[in-house]
C-alpha cells in the first residue's frame, strides 16, 4: 500500500505529467525516498497507481542503476570505480572500505547501517578518488578520510 | 566591450563555485543577451548561432546552427516542440558541465531561453544525472528566479514567447546521455537508443520536434548573441569557433578546469595550466575526451585542440576533458577499467554490444591477471572491428572500441609481455 504521503507526492508529478508521458522513473524515486528500496509489492502498488503493468515498471526499475531492486543499508555508498579514480589509487580505497565495513560490492551490513555499490564517473575526476553518501560527495579520499567520514556515518570500529 | 571578454563560460564562476544570484547575473550583464535575441526573429537568431560557428560540446561537434535549422518552424509545425539540454554527463574521466550548473546556472537558463525562442520550443527539460545533487539545487533556486523575473513563464518580457522549463533527474545509465535514449527516458522508458531516421527534429520526445544539446553548448550562445558570431570565432585560435572548457586528470601536478581558446594546444593545457607531470611520473598517453575516444601520445602535444586537429591526430576531441596515462600505470589495466564501464553500461538492446564487451571485459582481465594467449590480441583485435561503426545500433560501443584499438596500437608490446610473462609488469606481486 502506498502511504498517503507517497500518493501525494505522487499525485504532484502526475499532475505535470505531459500529454503520453509515463512517469514511472520520478514515481519509482519517490517511492525509494520513502522505503529505501523498491519490493515487488512496491512495483505492484506502483503499477496499480499508473494504470500499467507490473512487468512495465518492473522493466523500468530493473534498468535504471539508481533504483534498488533489493534492500539497501541506511547509508548507500556510492564507489566511482571509474578510469580517473582507478588511476589515482581507487583499489586501495576499495579494499580500505571492504576491509573497514567487512563487506564486498553488493551486500549490506550485518546491522543495515551500509550498502557498498560501484558507480560510474561521480564528475569529480580532477579531485579523485570520489564517492557519494546520500546526497553528499566526498573527494581526494584516503585512508585516513575513510575512516573519519565512516565514523561520520555511524561505523564503530 | 566584446574584445575584452575572453572566457565567457567562465567569467562568472567564483572560486568556491557559490553561484550568482539572478540580482548579481543582471548586474553583470546577464539576460541582456536574451533581451536582443526576443527581440529578433527566431530564424534571425538561427542564423546568428549558425553564422558563429559554434559546434557541439557533447562529444560529436556537430554543428549547432545546422541542428537547429531542421526543426519545422512556421504556424503548421507541430506543437509542442521541446529543448532538451543534455547534463547527463556520465563519461568517465568528464568534469566539466557540472562546473557550469552549479557555477553560473543562470547562463545556462538563459541559453536555454534563447536556444527555445530560436526553435520556438514552448517546454524545456535539463536532462541532470541525479548524482549532481548539488546542480539540482542551484538549478531549482534559480529556475525559481527566473520564473519570478519573468525571463520564463507566459509571455517573457512581454512578448509573445512563453516556455516552462522543467528539472529531470535521472534514475542512471550512461546511454541515458544518447540523444535518442534520453528522449526516451524522459517518455518514462528504458533509456535504449532509437533508430535514425526519423532524426529527433522530427520526431523526439512524445513525437514533437526535440533539440538535444550539451550543457556547455547551450552556455555558449548568450554570449553569441550579446557579442556576435565574429567575436566568437575570434575567440578560437584555430578555423574552430569560440572557447572550451579544457580538463586533466590523472597524475598531472594541478588537474582541473581551464577555459581556454578553441584549438589551445594541448602541450599548453598540460605544461603550462595543469603544471606537468607529477614528480616522478612520465606521460604516456591520453585520452582527449573522456573514455570513448582513441589515446594520442606524447608525440602529439603539439596538436591545437580543435575538432579537426584532434581527429587528424587519431583521436577525437570528444568532451574535451582529459584523462592521462603515465608510466607508474598499467595500460592494460587502463584499458580494462574502461571496458568494464562500458560492459556494464551496454543498454542491452543489440546483440554485438551486449555480447561482445562482457568477452572483451573478461579478456582483457585474463591477460591483465597473467592468464591471457597470443590468441586472444586476434580476438581484441576482431572486436575492434565488430564493434566499431555501422555493426551496431548506436554510437556506445564503437566508441568503447576507440581507446582500445589505439592502445593495442600503441602499447602492443605492454599486451604482449602481459601475456609472455605470465604477470602484469606493474602489479607488486
Ligand atoms: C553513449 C553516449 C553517451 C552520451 N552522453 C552524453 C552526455 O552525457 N552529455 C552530452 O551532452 N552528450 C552525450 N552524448 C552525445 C549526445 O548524443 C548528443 O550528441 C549531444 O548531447 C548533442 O549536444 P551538442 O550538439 O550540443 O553537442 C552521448 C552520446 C553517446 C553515444
Ligand atoms: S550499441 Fe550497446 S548501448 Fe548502443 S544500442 Fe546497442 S546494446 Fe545498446
Ligand atoms: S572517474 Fe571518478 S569521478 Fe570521474
Amino acid at each position: 500500500m502506498l502511504s498517503e504521503l507517497e500518493k501525494n507526492e505522487i499525485g504532484e508529478v502526475l499532475a505535470h505529467a505531459l500529454p503520453g508521458q509515463d512517469m514511472s522513473i520520478d514515481v519509482l524515486a519517490i517511492v525509494q525516498k520513502h522505503r529505501g528500496w523498491i519490493s515487488d509489492e512496491a512495483v505492484i502498488d506502483i503499477s496499480a497507481c499508473l494504470g500499467t503493468t507490473p512487468s512495465n515498471v518492473d522493466s523500468v526499475a530493473s534498468f535504471y542503476n539508481l533504483i534498488y531492486r533489493k534492500p539497501v543499508g541506511d547509508h548507500v555508498i556510492l564507489l566511482c570505480d571509474s578510469i580517473s579514480c582507478w588511476v589515482m589509487g581507487y583499489p586501495t580505497i576499495r579494499g580500505h572500505i571492504e576491509k573497514r565495513l567487512g563487506i564486498t560490492f553488493g551486500r549490506t551490513t550485518a546491522d543495515n547501517r551500509f550498502t557498498l555499490l560501484p558507480v560510474a564517473c561521480l564528475g569529480a575526476c580532477d579531485l579523485g578518488p570520489a564517492m557519494m553518501i546520500g546526497e553528499t560527495l566526498f573527494t581526494k579520499l584516503d585512508e585516513e578520510k575513510i575512516d573519519h567520514i565512516l565514523k561520520e556515518h555511524g561505523w564503530q570500529p | 566591450m566584446a574584445a575584452v571578454i575572453t572566457k565567457p563560460l567562465t567569467q562568472h564562476i567564483r572560486p568556491d563555485r557559490e553561484p550568482l544570484d539572478i540580482k548579481a547575473y543582471e548586474y553583470a550583464g546577464g539576460y541582456q543577451a536574451a533581451r536582443k535575441a526576443l527581440a529578433m526573429s527566431p530564424l534571425d537568431v538561427q542564423k546568428v548561432v549558425g553564422d558563429s560557428g559554434l559546434r557541439g560540446r557533447g562529444g560529436a561537434g556537430f554543428p549547432t546552427g545546422m541542428k537547429w535549422s531542421f526543426v519545422p518552424m512556421g504556424p503548421d509545425a507541430p506543437r509542442p516542440k521541446f529543448l532538451l539540454a543534455n547534463a547527463d554527463e556520465m563519461e568517465p574521466g568528464t568534469f566539466k558541465d557540472r562546473l557550469l550548473l552549479e557555477g553560473v546556472p543562470h547562463l545556462l537558463i538563459e541559453g536555454m531561453l534563447i536556444s527555445a525562442y530560436a526553435i520556438q520550443a514552448e517546454i524545456a527539460y535539463v536532462f541532470l544525472r541525479r548524482e549532481y545533487y548539488q546542480s539540482a539545487r542551484v538549478l531549482l533556486r534559480a529556475i525559481a528566479e527566473a520564473e519570478q523575473a519573468n525571463y520564463l513563464g507566459k509571455n517573457i518580457l512581454g512578448t509573445p514567447f512563453s516556455l516552462e522549463l522543467r528539472l529531470h533527474q535521472s534514475a542512471g545509465r550512461y546511454i541515458c546521455g544518447e540523444e535518442t535514449g534520453l528522449i526516451n527516458s524522459l517518455s518514462g522508458r528504458r533509456s535504449t537508443p532509437r533508430a535514425k531516421p526519423p532524426f529527433p527534429q522530427f520526431v523526439g520526445l512524445l513525437g514533437k520536434p526535440t533539440i538535444v544539446n550539451n550543457v556547455e553548448s547551450l552556455c555558449c550562445i548568450p554570449g553569441i548573441m550579446q557579442y556576435g558570431p565574429e567575436w566568437f570565432k575570434s575567440l578560437g585560435l584555430t578555423k574552430d569557433a569560440g572557447t572550451k572548457l579544457y580538463g586533466i586528470s590523472g597524475r598531472a601536478l594541478r588537474t582541473g578546469l581551464w577555459e581556454l581558446p578553441m584549438g589551445t594546444p594541448l602541450r599548453e593545457i598540460l605544461e603550462d595550466h595543469a603544471g606537468g607531470m607529477q614528480p616522478g611520473y612520465t606521460l604516456r598517453g591520453l585520452l582527449p575526451g573522456g573514455a570513448s575516444t582513441d589515446f594520442m601520445l606524447p608525440e602529439h602535444l603539439d596538436t591545437p585542440m580543435d575538432f579537426d586537429a584532434v581527429q587528424e591526430a587519431g583521436s577525437r576531441l570528444g568532451t574535451g576533458t582529459m584523462i592521462l596515462l603515465d608510466d607508474h600505470t598499467c595500460p592494460v589495466g587502463f584499458v580494462h577499467n574502461l571496458i568494464q564501464f562500458f560492459a556494464r553500461e551496454s543498454c542491452g538492446w543489440c546483440t554485438p554490444c551486449r555480447e561482445g564487451l562482457p568477452w572483451v571485459e573478461k579478456i582483457l582481465q585474463a591477460i591483465e591477471t597473467g592468464c591471457g594467449e597470443s590468441a586472444d590480441l586476434t580476438v581484441l583485435e576482431d572486436h575492434c572491428r565488430l564493434l566499431g561503426p555501422g555493426y551496431t545500433y548506436c554510437p556506445l560501443a564503437p566508441g568503447a572500441m576507440e581507446p582500445l584499438q589505439s592502445a593495442l596500437k600503441y602499447f602492443k608490446q605492454d599486451f604482449v609481455r602481459h601475456i609472455e610473462e605470465k604477470k602484469c609488469p606493474w602489479s607488486q606481486a
